[in-house]
């Protein structure tokens, strides 16, 4: 079931020959031919922009009420890319190996090669696209350092890189739904796929405003839809993000790979009460400078200030000299969580540690006096310098902080703790970005192709803009080739009509049930047992009765969810609904997954395989391969594995000591 | 950070959909925590709500985190409340005090027509881009990223106005709904950019066309604006985008 299609030849070939032999569909045909892409954060945007340039019907399709505001915008720190602008000894290899290493040697070395490659023109693309990357005086581009690397290879545009490089592919977008080559709608939520003859071929969306579903015909389909990380209910993810697009794909076919690999960020604000309905996250830039620590001595009720620094323990800085505090996040999230868990937890709830810029703002406070020749500074007067450096450098993390905490992170360090980010895992692709389905596509986020076990900090970004920039560009031409005699399907085709029945009735079933739960107390109860049974720590007792507590949720969703209002309307809870039903659906296969993969790596941690020091515990011998699940009806899927070969690399266990 | 819990009463305006006439609810919520951000808060009438059977609240929100620009409520007469540079995820509950009456209603504006209670139809703002917001650069077609240096004042400059969110408060503070500082924004973003230079006075020209053909009113220099813009999109754009305008009109070959 499973052909990666991996070039033959050398690693370091691989993608060129690709590209030198795979077919190319002439500009003639492109016309003729419809695209479908689902989602419009960076991934999509960009392939929606890159393809409508090519000369392909495009259509895109976003909930949002705009392109603009997909998730991809709030990404915050920054994007890799093998410039070796620094001198520092950076290279296309260095990259790959860092995210093979980074994703615990989980990740097929062809896919994450051809990521190192392009993301050099990655930054070329986005600079030509005036995206305004921070620049150092002479006007050339800054870089700055991120986790689980010891080059400075990271671009970035102060805190909001994300939304910088999410505006450039927008614009690119926009310039072609001017040009008549992209047709976008917004506000529209994809419900279905429609497969003719086991070949994606379309899908069934719902118009958010006015409640009705559409019919909508693509030589081919890409889905771009993000990450599930909501599963857990409370995560940084946006609130309307959401595994629907994919799950229904994987419903009918696609294969769902490595579904229990999820990133917990480490350095995120603390969950402040029951009220809660997001997390948000301080980047991982912050870890440059912030040093993180919890006091020595367990239950300290001390304000941080009054912890002198002998009583202070840099955790990570102790465990880890070599990287310190830029290990890569699973593993400081981990080491965050064996401290509170120990009882040294700081703040009302003992879940954080502190986050602390005082010894950087010091730092830079001499540095800035001693550029003035004042080498005698009052120690008020270094602080107050200091502090102006450290604002121009993370001014709007601070602010940030502030608004949602009420506290002021220039004089009291920031309390942080992990939540969920990001999944590594999504649906299965080949070297195309090809779903076991033919003619079904997916990118970003929404496929699980280059992060392994655990995403580096500023690759995600990457990643998406590479697989739609760069790679489905040529990828989908190799597919598309054998479809010019194929006309465009009427809409009115049977399938279409089948498929479109089965969303209506799903719907209407919905409504009717008319219990007594809201939606969102559904997905609140999915979270919990997600974050306690299936979450950092992970183990057999724990995931059994995860799966059980799962089925019965879902057993109860469906006879006492209560979804106000009528279909034919702007209707959110109904949405909302919709979406926490494949949640949950999802949850129990997470579980699964994570219960069949008996060893520690990456993000996915089994309490019972760690080494004598609490570090993960690999198996290579009988988990090196991607866990890819087929759906075979309700509560039951088959695995598939995807051997893992390392040609180039060589696995070992990762030390960042 | 010490908190406590508050009751509140809510004005908030109804409109079933674009066609219907719309009105004022008053609603009551209790032990709100002052930790609470403003969404949670209507989180918590909306649960209520649903419960008693009632029709729950529809707004735009998405990333709550201040970035994405979907929320907007015109909170006790501003867009997104009370504090400054600010967006209505961020806004806190210990903004209000207890016993407070808060009034909120969606943008105002023909250009954003109401969909349902507080959520508006903002496609405008795309299709101003459309228009020209952007660098026509295909893929693939570009230089090394520093063959071409910008200096880095230019580059802050730009950043600074591409920090949009395109969230649409300035028209909702404007008397005359303009969107001048979303519009002017743009054009200061990639016009301070080299590589914006080729298409300099098409983009304005066409861009400030379609802001007319969109309905949205002229600028009269009130600064309602960049008072109340959540990314603090400097007032000083509007100058440079006339600046632009003017030349672009005076030198223009078409």
């Amino acid at each position: 079931m499973l052909d990666a299609k991996i070039p033959a030849g050398p690693l370091d070939d691989k993608w060129t020959e690709y590209k030198g032999h795979c077919k190319l569909v002439n500009p003639a045909n492109k016309r003729k031919l419809e695209v479908i892409i689902v989602g419009t954060g960076l991934a999509g945007a960009s392939a929606a922009a890159s393809l409508g340039e090519l000369g392909y019907k495009v259509k895109a399709f976003c909930f949002q009420d705009s392109p603009r505001r997909a998730h991809s915008i709030a990404a915050q720190g920054g994007i890799n890319a093998a410039k070796n602008y620094q001198n520092d000894g950076d290279s296309v290899f260095r990259l790959f190996y860092d995210t093979i290493k980074g994703g615990d040697y989980r990740a097929r070395e062809s896919n994450v090669h051809r990521l190192a490659e392009v993301s050099a023109n990655i930054i070329d693309q986005c600079v030509a696209q005036g995206v305004p990357f921070a620049r150092e005086y002479g006007g050339l581009l800054s870089n700055r350092s991120f986790g689980g690397t010891q080059v400075q290879r990271t671009f970035y545009a102060a805190g909001q890189t994300g939304q910088q490089l999410l505006i450039g592919a927008y614009q690119a977008l926009e310039r072609q739904v001017a040009l008549g080559n992209v047709k976008m709608y917004s506000r529209h939520e994809m419900l279905e796929i429609v497969k003719i003859d086991g070949k994606a071929r379309g899908i069934i969306a719902r118009d958010l405003v006015s409640g009705k579903l559409e019919r909508h015909f693509g030589h081919a389909v890409l889905l771009c839809s993000g990450g599930y990380g909501n599963v857990f209910y409370l995560s940084t993810n946006a609130m309307g993000s959401n595994v629907t697009a994919i799950w229904k794909a994987h419903k009918q076919g696609a294969a769902f790979a490595n579904p229990c690999f999820t990133q917990i960020h480490p350095t995120c604000i603390p969950v402040s009460g029951d009220h809660q309905s997001k997390l948000t996250l301080m980047s991982e830039s912050l870890r440059n400078d912030g040093r993180i620590w919890v006091p020595l001595k367990k239950g300290d009720n001390r304000k941080a200030s009054e912890i002198p620094e002998e009583e202070r323990d840099y955790y990570l800085e102790r465990r880890y000299p070599a990287f310190g505090n830029l290990v890569p996040r699973d593993v400081a999230s981990r080491a965050a969580k064996e401290r509170c868990d120990e009882g040294f937890g700081v703040g009302t709830s003992k879940q954080a540690v502190y986050l602390d810029f005082g010894a950087a703002i010091i730092r830079y406070g001499k540095i800035e006096a001693g550029k003035e020749g004042n080498d005698h500074a009052a120690e008020e007067e270094i602080i107050t310098l200091g502090k102006e450096v450290v604002k121009e450098k993370y001014g709007n993390l601070f602010d940030m902080y502030e608004k949602i905490t009420g506290e002021n992170p220039y004089e009291v360090p920031m309390r942080i703790y992990p939540a969920v980010h990001y999944t590594m895992g999504g649906l299965w692709v080949d070297y195309e970005l090809q779903t076991t389905v033919p003619g079904l596509y997916s990118l970003g986020e929404a496929n699980f192709s280059d992060h392994g076990a655990n995403r580096l900090g500023a690759s995600a970004l990457m990643q998406g803009l590479a697989d739609g920039y760069f790679v489905i560009p040529y990828t989908i031409g190799n597919y598309l080739a054998d479809e010019i005699y194929n006309k465009a399907i009427e809409t009115s085709h049977p399938a279409f009509e089948e498929t479109e029945k089965i969303v209506a009735d799903r719907i209407n079933t919905l409504m009717n049930i008319k219990g007594a739960k809201t939606a969102e107390s559904f997905h609140k109860r999915l979270g919990k047992i997600m974050w306690d049974k299936c979450g950092m720590a992970r183990n057999a007792k724990g995931l059994e009765e995860a799966i059980a507590e799962i089925q019965a949720l879902k057993k109860e969703f469906w006879s006492d969810v209560k979804i106000p209002g009528i279909i034919e309307e702007m209707n959110p809870e109904l949405d909302k609904a919709n979406r926490v039903a494949d949640l949950i659906e999802l949850g129990e296969l997470m579980c699964k997954d994570a219960l069949n993969r008996n060893e520690s790596c990456g993000g996915h941690f089994r309490e019972e395989y760690q080494t004598p020091d609490g570090e993960a515990l690999r198996d290579d011998v009988n988990y090196m391969y991607v866990a890819a699940w087929e759906y075979k009806g309700d509560h039951n899927w088959e695995l598939h594995k995807e051997p893992l070969v390392y040609d180039v690399i060589k696995p070992t266990q990762r030390n960042y000591k | 950070m010490q908190h406590h819990e508050m009751n509140l009463n809510l004005k908030v305006w109804r409109q079933k959909n674009k066609d219907s006439k719309g009105e004022f609810k008053l609603y009551r919520v209790e032990k709100i925590s002052t930790e609470m951000s403003f969404l949670e808060m209507f989180d918590v009438l909306n649960e209520q709500l649903i419960r008693d059977g009632d029709d729950p609240i529809t707004f735009d929100h998405d990333c709550r985190e201040g970035i994405c620009g979907a929320c907007s409520m015109y909170i006790n007469g501003k867009p997104h409340g009370p504090w400054q540079a600010n967006t209505t995820c961020q806004l806190h509950m210990r903004a209000f005090k207890d016993g407070d009456t808060i009034v909120v209603e969606p943008w105002r504006a023909n250009s954003f027509p109401v969909i349902k209670d507080l959520m508006v139809d903002r496609s405008a703002f795309d299709r101003i881009i459309q228009a020209g917001g952007f660098i026509s650069v295909n893929t693939g077609n570009a230089v090394d990223g520093n063959s071409l240096p910008v200096a880095k004042d230019d580059a802050d400059a730009s950043f600074a106005a591409a920090m949009c969110i395109g969230c649409g408060a300035c028209v909702a503070a404007c008397k005359n709904s303009s969107a001048m500082l979303f519009l002017s924004a743009k054009v200061s973003h990639l016009a301070l950019l080299p590589q914006g230079h080729p298409e300099r006075k098409t983009r304005v020209m066409n861009m400030v066309a379609q802001m007319d053909k969109e309905g949205f009113g002229a600028c009269t220099n009130t600064g309602a604006c960049e008072a109340t813009c959540p990314k603090e999109i400097s007032i000083s754009n509007i100058a440079r985008l006339n600046l632009e305008y003017l030349s672009a009109g005076l030198t223009a070959d078409k």
